[in-house]
């Protein structure tokens, strides 16, 4: 009974998994398909890949998706937190206002906050390029900073600030020498969530670029109204780069620990 | 140290143009006619009397309620038995199935509903089912997770309680671990309810292009038609859609809350 029980949950957690990664794997083979066709595999080719780098627009794309990703990161991280310092010190009631405020962007369906940013840019008379597309991904960033930063600065002890300060400290001192310190683990991982965020973002960036921006997203939506196979050689490279770069990241700690362990042992 | 209470600042300004003024000016455009400028700005409720009026609009709305809903009622039951199962393996073989959950999270979401373009093509199912084939597949971990981290904080003496004072492993289940795990369940609902009610790739891309839900009509009004008074007005009934369901739903959390 016991056997059968594990044996039906092992085959349910499988064909999940299944169903998650049998596109992915789909779409990796039939990247190296030599016809057009997403159905039939004719033959090994390397052509899709080969186009891929030729293209220009796809070398953009991802250029520009890396470039907003970084830069976006960068700013709503350093506002972020700085913002969730200063909440913390406020008094309650406009610590409550703008903590509401700041779940607007992340209640909001993203084509509400995509159609708002167009709005605000025509009505103001920018012309939508790099510079708006930067702007959205900075604002829908900054939230989850705040969002990751604000418990760690619970935790803190106020004194330690204070000690500072007393001792001779200038605010400014005490908040890089003693305030932003103590977060950086959670500054790291509001850096990281931010840099997720903007990377798979879609829809806002397709209400905020112009015609001469655009990112991968934008590309594979523009570009998917016929048969385009550089897309499945597109995906399978950011499958490989994902991978690889996760599997770095989880199991790195991983030989680490039993390093050390090993050590100790 | 109060000092520091000045770094909130630029953010305040910041908020004030990018996440408040952009509301008010959809409000603005969904209750003014079209062609508006600042000098000549007459206000109007026609925009969202058209919606109405027009059969297609209500009907679209109502087919992107029932897809969604669907959408997360298949969530929730594909989503909780795997979350459970989850939840009962080692530590170590939990952080390597969440990681295997995770992983295709980080790709594009475009990318990965686009991949599915292939296999359903060997099938014939009708765009809904295509579509919801794709909502699932991109929302189903949000749900797994939510449930997950909801049963894995889960007390075990409680179920051992349970055991102890003669209750069945079904009766265990229904009486301790789902009523427990239930604001796992709400919060994942929200996770897979509000993208799915407005998405409009999806349908897009899996739909066949006549396939059309609400996300898909504002779309077209701000980027192909250019009538941004009646894509606001729709974009603002959608939102108070959403908001609607979502007050329906914390509401019924309460209330199973209430009864533990």
């Amino acid at each position: 009974m016991k056997f059968i029980k594990k044996l039906v949950s092992s085959a349910y957690f499988w064909l999940t998994m299944l169903f998650f990664y049998l596109p992915i794997i789909y779409v990796i083979v039939f990247s190296f398909n030599e016809s057009k066709s997403l159905t039939r595999f004719t033959g090994f080719s390397l052509q899709w890949y080969q186009k891929l780098f030729e293209s220009r627009s796809i070398r953009e794309a991802i250029y520009y998706t890396l470039l907003i990703a970084v830069i976006a990161t960068i700013i709503s991280t350093i506002i972020g937190t700085l913002t969730a310092i200063g909440l913390s010190k406020s008094n309650k009631i406009l610590r409550a206002i703008v903590l509401q405020i700041n779940d607007i962007p992340m209640m909001n369906p993203d084509i509400v906050t995509a159609i708002g940013f167009m709005l605000l840019f025509t009505s103001l008379g920018v012309d939508k390029g790099l510079g708006t597309i930067l702007l959205a991904h900075i604002s829908f960033c900054i939230p989850y900073v705040i969002l990751t930063v604000m418990p760690r600065l619970r935790q803190l002890d106020d004194n330690l600030a204070e000690a500072a300060l007393d001792l001779g400290a200038t605010p400014l001192q005490a908040l890089t020498k003693v305030i932003i310190p103590q977060l950086k683990g959670s500054i790291i991982s509001g850096a990281l969530i931010a840099f997720t965020m903007s990377f798979d973002d879609f829809v806002i960036s397709f209400f905020t670029s112009g015609p001469k921006v655009s990112n991968i997203a934008i590309y594979v939506y523009s570009s998917i109204k016929r048969i385009n196979p550089t897309i499945n050689a597109l995906s399978t490279i950011i499958v490989v780069i994902v991978t690889t770069v996760l599997i770095i990241v989880n199991v790195v700690p991983m030989i680490k620990d039993r390093k050390t362990r090993g050590i100790e042992e | 140290m109060k000092t520091f209470s000045k770094l909130t600042w630029p953010y305040i300004a910041w908020i004030s143009a990018f996440v408040v003024l952009p509301m008010l000016l959809i409000l603005l455009y969904a209750f003014t006619k079209e062609g508006n400028s600042i000098i000549t700005l007459s206000f109007t409720l026609e925009n969202f009397a058209k919606f109405f009026s027009d059969a297609i609009f209500p009907m679209v709305l109502w087919r992107s309620l029932k897809i969604a809903f669907f959408t997360t009622v298949i969530c929730v039951l594909l989503g909780y038995p795997a979350a459970y199962i989850i939840a009962q393996m080692s530590e170590k073989k939990q952080a390597f199935a969440i990681l295997l959950i995770t992983l295709p999270m980080w790709i594009n979401m475009l990318i990965r509903t686009y991949s599915w373009k292939g296999i359903l093509a060997y099938f014939d199912f009708d765009s809904q089912i295509n579509v919801m084939i794709g909502m699932v597949y991109n929302f189903l971990p949000f749900m797994i997770l939510q449930i997950h981290t909801s049963l894995s904080k889960l007390d075990r003496n409680l179920i051992t309680a349970a055991n102890d004072l003669g209750a069945d492993s079904v009766q265990t289940f229904l009486r301790v671990t789902l009523p427990l795990s239930m604001s796992g369940v709400i919060s994942g609902i929200t996770l897979v309810f509000l993208p799915a009610v407005s998405s409009f790739f999806i349908p897009k891309l899996l739909g066949g292009g006549e396939y059309v839900l609400i996300g898909n009509l504002i779309e077209n009004y701000f980027i192909s038609v250019g009538n941004w008074n009646y894509g606001s007005a729709i974009s603002l009934i959608m939102a108070l859609v959403i908001i609607l369901s979502m007050f329906v739903t914390k509401k019924m959390d309460q209330k199973t809350g209430g009864e533990e």
